[in-house]
């Protein structure tokens, strides 16, 4: 009896320590491929790690689900935004001439484009889905500068894992891994259902991503900075969205 | 004659550890311990689900709903966001953050605990044994006769206290096969990440916000069938189920009530 409980001690302790080792070298296989996500810590960072990594595991190159002209919402919903200030409405009375899209950081050549610049460069359309993580959507047609575009045109150094993304909005700004910032879907959007983008929905400029939610849709587009480490930005938790208590990653 | 021998079979088996060990459990270890994970992470997503609901508490069909649009279902709850008209004239406070959070966490945790749960059932008999009723159950008298007795609130008989009767058994099956299935489904449906790897998930449904509203739909019926679980544990007795589902331990069949 005693020799069988002991030997059954041992045997739970031996599959116990391979229990840890093995979630040990799955951390630091996942941390490998960049399967942590910057808010891995906390309570809530075993779910949300699990989330992200089967994620990314199944979507790399995976394609928002796209739909027919005849989808588009009638009537598409803009939520509300913090008030945009006095140098916004004096920019958008001049039809925003002077707004400007800077990216900077790892990259051969830092830039600052004009919004007329970015209208120049060859643009991409999708009818896609917006969800808000409230539950909402609709449907609408995007049309702008694929992000990865950009991208290669300041010469991003092979080095960048994230592009972090901010809105004249002080308190909102974004990142995305390289999974999403060079997918074709990503755009710096500048028109919206056969229109320029209604400032209502972030114009002039928003950086639409589709297979996550709204808010990593960041409407009022004017900074990109491309970086190897999302340590130094805030609190280092990636974006905006964990300081307010919300998930980085918003594919689900 | 029957009293005389079993009262000192009961002592004896009482004194002696190694028949101790040996007798019969209610429930296996593993349908105790799946049982009462499934519990916290079921709670933990109806509250953070039913906080989330706070945010948008409309339902729509197809694709797309927002404000701009009529629901099918308005729950007329006030809302944890301004731009939501529900006629009351205040907003709630915005807890969607960790409420997703935890929702995410707490449905990994039962998505990995019924994955667990399925191969003991499949590999252990467990299904067939203790859930698939008996063909001579199924019939349409034999169901009624139990259901009559669940409406007239009977306590059940003994044996019933080492087996489920026919109506428990399609109840569990239906929340095993069918409920909890969908609800995964419907969940994973309402992810774009999910969605653009398997957009098949979602147009086998009828849409996005289709997928939202079975999802709350299904989380009604599961209400319902927890309701329906409690009230029958205290009218089976509270005690000898919940010491079944804690220790595994319940009165021997032989030895009756």
């Amino acid at each position: 009896m005693k020799k069988i409980s002991r030997r059954k001690l041992i045997s739970t302790g031996l599959a116990a320590a391979a229990g840890a080792s093995g979630l040990a070298v799955a951390a630091k296989v996942a941390k490998h491929h960049g399967l942590i996500p910057p808010d891995a810590g906390g309570l809530y960072g075993p779910g949300e790690t699990l989330t992200y990594a089967a994620q990314r595991l199944l979507t790399r190159h995976s394609m928002a689900r796209e739909f027919s002209r005849s989808e588009i919402s009638e009537k598409p919903f803009a939520n509300s935004v913090d008030p945009l200030g006095d140098d916004f409405h004096r920019m958008q009375a001049a039809n925003f001439v002077d707004w400007r899209l800077v990216v900077d950081g790892m990259a051969a050549r830092p830039s600052s484009f004009s919004l007329a610049e970015i209208k120049s460069f060859p643009a991409s359309s999708h009818i896609t889905m917006i969800g808000c993580e409230e539950g909402w959507t609709y449907i609408g047609e995007w049309t702008g500068v694929p992000l990865s575009y950009i991208l290669n045109r300041v010469g991003a150094l092979p080095e960048v894992r994230y592009v972090v993304y901010r809105s004249l909005q002080p308190d909102w700004w974004e990142s995305i891994d390289m999974a999403d910032a060079l997918h074709p879907q990503t755009l710096v959007a500048h028109g919206m259902n056969g229109t320029e983008l209604p400032v209502p929905f972030g114009g002039p400029l928003r950086l639409r991503i589709p297979r996550q939610l709204g808010y990593k849709s960041v409407k009022y587009l004017n900074r990109i900075t491309l970086t190897d480490s999302l340590k130094s930005f805030g609190k280092g938790l990636g974006s905006s969205a964990p300081e307010a208590g919300y998930a980085w990653y918003a594919g689900i | 004659m029957s009293a005389t021998t079993a009262v000192p079979d009961r002592s004896q088996s009482l004194a002696s550890t190694s028949a101790h060990a040996a007798e019969p459990k209610r429930h296996s270890a593993a349908v105790r311990l799946t049982h009462w994970l499934t519990t916290i992470a079921f709670i933990a997503l109806l509250v953070t689900g039913g906080e989330i609901t706070l945010s948008h508490p409309r339902f729509y069909w197809s694709e797309t709903g927002n404000v701009n649009m009529h629901p099918w279902l308005n729950l007329h709850l006030p809302s944890s966001r301004p731009m939501v008209p529900t006629g009351y004239g205040y907003v709630l406070p915005d807890q969607n953050g960790w409420s997703r959070y935890l929702h995410f966490q707490a449905a990994w945790v039962a998505v990995g605990t019924g994955l667990f749960y399925l191969l003991f059932g499949l590999f252990r008999g467990h299904f067939r044994r203790n859930l698939v009723p008996a063909s001579s159950d199924l019939s349409m008298k034999a169901i009624g006769v139990s259901l009559m007795r669940h409406l007239r609130f009977e306590r059940p008989t003994a044996d019933e206290a080492w087996s489920y009767n026919v109506l428990q058994r399609l109840s569990y099956l239906a929340v095993i096969f069918i409920l909890f299935p969908l609800m995964i489904w419907t969940g994973l449906a309402m992810s774009f990440g999910f969605t653009s790897a398997v957009p098949l998930s979602v147009r086998l449904l009828g849409g996005h916000q289709t997928a939202r509203s079975i999802h709350f739909i299904v989380t009604a019926l599961l209400v319902l069938f927890l309701l329906v679980h409690v009230v029958m544990i205290f009218i089976a007795g509270f005690r000898t189920r919940m010491r079944a589902m804690i220790t595994g331990r319940a009165i021997p069949p032989t030895e009756g009530l």
